[in-house]
């Protein structure tokens, strides 16, 4: 006899957690399914943690969680290819409890979240892909797995399988990818004794770094790189356009050497040990590029669903929020006797369009074109900034005047005065659009 | 130039034996009708290479499954990608 369930979850990431937390907290009775050996096995993130998302679905997650540093420390680097200009902000406020940011390890931290899911009741299938949606007509009505008599039904299915978002896809909810609307990154895990740690980055015991950089080091192509302090490792990055690869025909892992090999970059991993190399897609298309996110029997929640503000670095807590939304979504209507069809589960629409995660998605709609169509933003400008950081900075016997009139003139040069302030208009444009 | 094999030699695989997840559906569309050969350069496991007569030889063993060779190859849509199944392939420890 064919297994029935009331929701079942696809994927084990935030997303995927989120939800099946959620539900299973209700009394929902409910399967989620994670194709690899344990949770987290699959999953790629930087990863820095963002409380707040966290606190709403688990507000005691600090007791247990496996957590690497909270961050105090934020570093911003505009690289050229030998130097770089930055700004930092680091504040005794963010080491007053409670932390508001953390990195943390995926594989580790997934298992964590997944085992709450787990104490809250959900029944969780490990080592299992599924491979198609079980659709009556439109309606989703379960799963197809590589499992033996693999078919399970429900009368929802919540996709949280990530960024490459086949099941969607196989059904005809929507579309592939675009290059243009995706980002592929590359991250390598570094590790070091934490006291080095904590000498290098003038940090104490469980306290943490970030730093966001970009500029030529993304050689040309839309983009930024990250490096971030865990407790006993360092894991850095690069990430760019899928379109600017396949443009420019640049090979990942050697633009992760380059950036390695950066002399401000250098120091900070001198003597580690790398001891994994990963890779990951993150979709940025934004707002415009968004798929229809439910249907009749089913949600898209976290990346399949393109919930990544990319300006600001966020995703795991869209994951999470999402995948929390679509959860109460179906518990709402199940406490009013509705059924979960396209028209009742809209719902899970009119929560996004409720919360951060859509508004600020539609603030920076316009910002993925804009980025996209003046890619100077990345290699002109941090060339502009670094040579005029360095006339001010060296002493030669040049009066300042005229340093000021030569880096004017560097910026006139390379940009023109309408481009100038074209180029500051189109940059407001991206942050402000409302 | 670093080899992405030494690279990849850090990462843990449970490698499913004679089912590749990823196929090239026609390889003589990649020998022929493809100049850029974009996956054999963007692939971030290196997992794809151009022979001398200008096929495509994709092996999957080193493969992170992050889907950038399905997406990029947007002109030939000529890759057939399916997830390994449940349990194989990269089994990230990090993450």
């Amino acid at each position: 006899m064919a297994e029935k369930f009331d929701v079942i979850v696809v994927g084990a990431g935030m997303a995927g957690n989120a939800a099946a937390y959620t539900l299973a907290q209700a009394g929902l009775n409910v399967l989620q399914i994670e194709r690899g050996e344990t949770p987290g096995s699959k999953n790629v993130q930087g990863a820095i943690l963002y409380a707040d998302a966290l606190e709403k679905i688990i507000p005691d997650f600090r007791d247990d969680a496996p957590l690497e540093r909270h961050l105090i420390e934020q570093r911003v680097w505009i690289l050229d290819d030998e130097s770089y200009v930055g700004s930092n902000y680091r504040s005794e406020e963010f080491n007053r409890e409670p932390y508001n940011r953390y990195t943390i390890i995926r594989a580790h931290f997934d298992q964590w979240f997944n085992k709450k899911a787990r104490d809250a009741g959900a029944l969780v299938l490990c080592e299992t892909t599924v491979t198609n949606l079980l659709l009556d007509g439109k309606r989703v009505i379960g799963v197809a797995t590589d499992r033996k008599g693999g078919e399970i039904y429900a009368d929802c299915v919540i996709l949280a399988d990530g960024v490459n978002s086949l099941l969607a896809k196989k059904a005809g909810f929507h579309d592939e990818i675009k290059p243009r609307d995706v980002a592929l990154a590359v991250k390598e895990i570094h590790f070091l004794p934490q006291e080095t740690i904590e000498s290098r980055f003038n940090i104490g015991e469980e306290e943490g770094v970030v730093i966001e950089m970009a500029g030529k080091i993304t050689a040309g192509m839309m983009g930024t790189a990250f490096l971030y302090t865990n407790k006993e490792s360092i894991t850095l990055g690069i990430g760019c356009m899928l379109s600017d690869f396949k443009e420019q025909q640049v090979t990942p892992y050697q633009l992760l050497e380059k950036m390695k090999d950066h002399p401000a970059i250098r120091p900070l991993l001198a003597g580690s040990e790398m001891k994994e190399y990963a890779a990951h897609l993150i979709p940025e298309g934004g707002y415009h590029a968004m798929p229809q996110v439910y249907g009749d029997g089913w949600m898209i929640a976290g990346d399949a669903g393109m919930f990544v503000n990319g300006l600001h670095r966020e995703g795991s807590n869209l994951a999470m929020t999402t995948g929390k939304l679509a959860a109460e979504t179906l518990i709402e209507l199940k406490e009013q006797g509705k059924a979960w069809n396209a028209r009742s589960l809209a719902r899970y629409q009119a929560k996004l369009d409720d919360s951060f995660v859509m508004k600020d998605l539609r603030k920076y709609r316009q910002a993925p074109a804009i980025f996209e169509k003046n890619p100077h933003f990345f290699t002109t400008y941090p060339e502009l900034l670094n040579r005029a950081a360095h006339t001010l900075v060296k002493v030669d016997g040049v009066d300042k005047k005229s340093k000021e009139r030569s880096i004017k003139s560097a910026f006139v040069e390379a940009r023109s005065r309408l481009g100038l302030l074209g180029d500051a208009f189109k940059m407001w444009r991206a942050f402000q659009s409302r | 130039m670093i080899k992405v094999e030494e690279k990849l030699f850090q990462n843990r695989y449970r490698v499913d034996a004679g089912r590749p997840h990823i196929t090239i559906k026609d390889p003589q569309l990649c020998a022929t009708g493809c100049d850029k050969k974009q996956c054999t350069v963007c692939c971030p496991a290196g997992c794809y290479t151009e022979e001398g007569n200008g096929r495509v030889v994709m092996i999957a063993d080193g493969c992170m499954e992050c889907g950038t060779c399905r997406i990029i190859c947007d002109e030939h849509r000529n890759v057939e990608w399916d997830w390994p199944r449940g349990g194989f392939g990269i089994l990230f420890k990090f993450g």
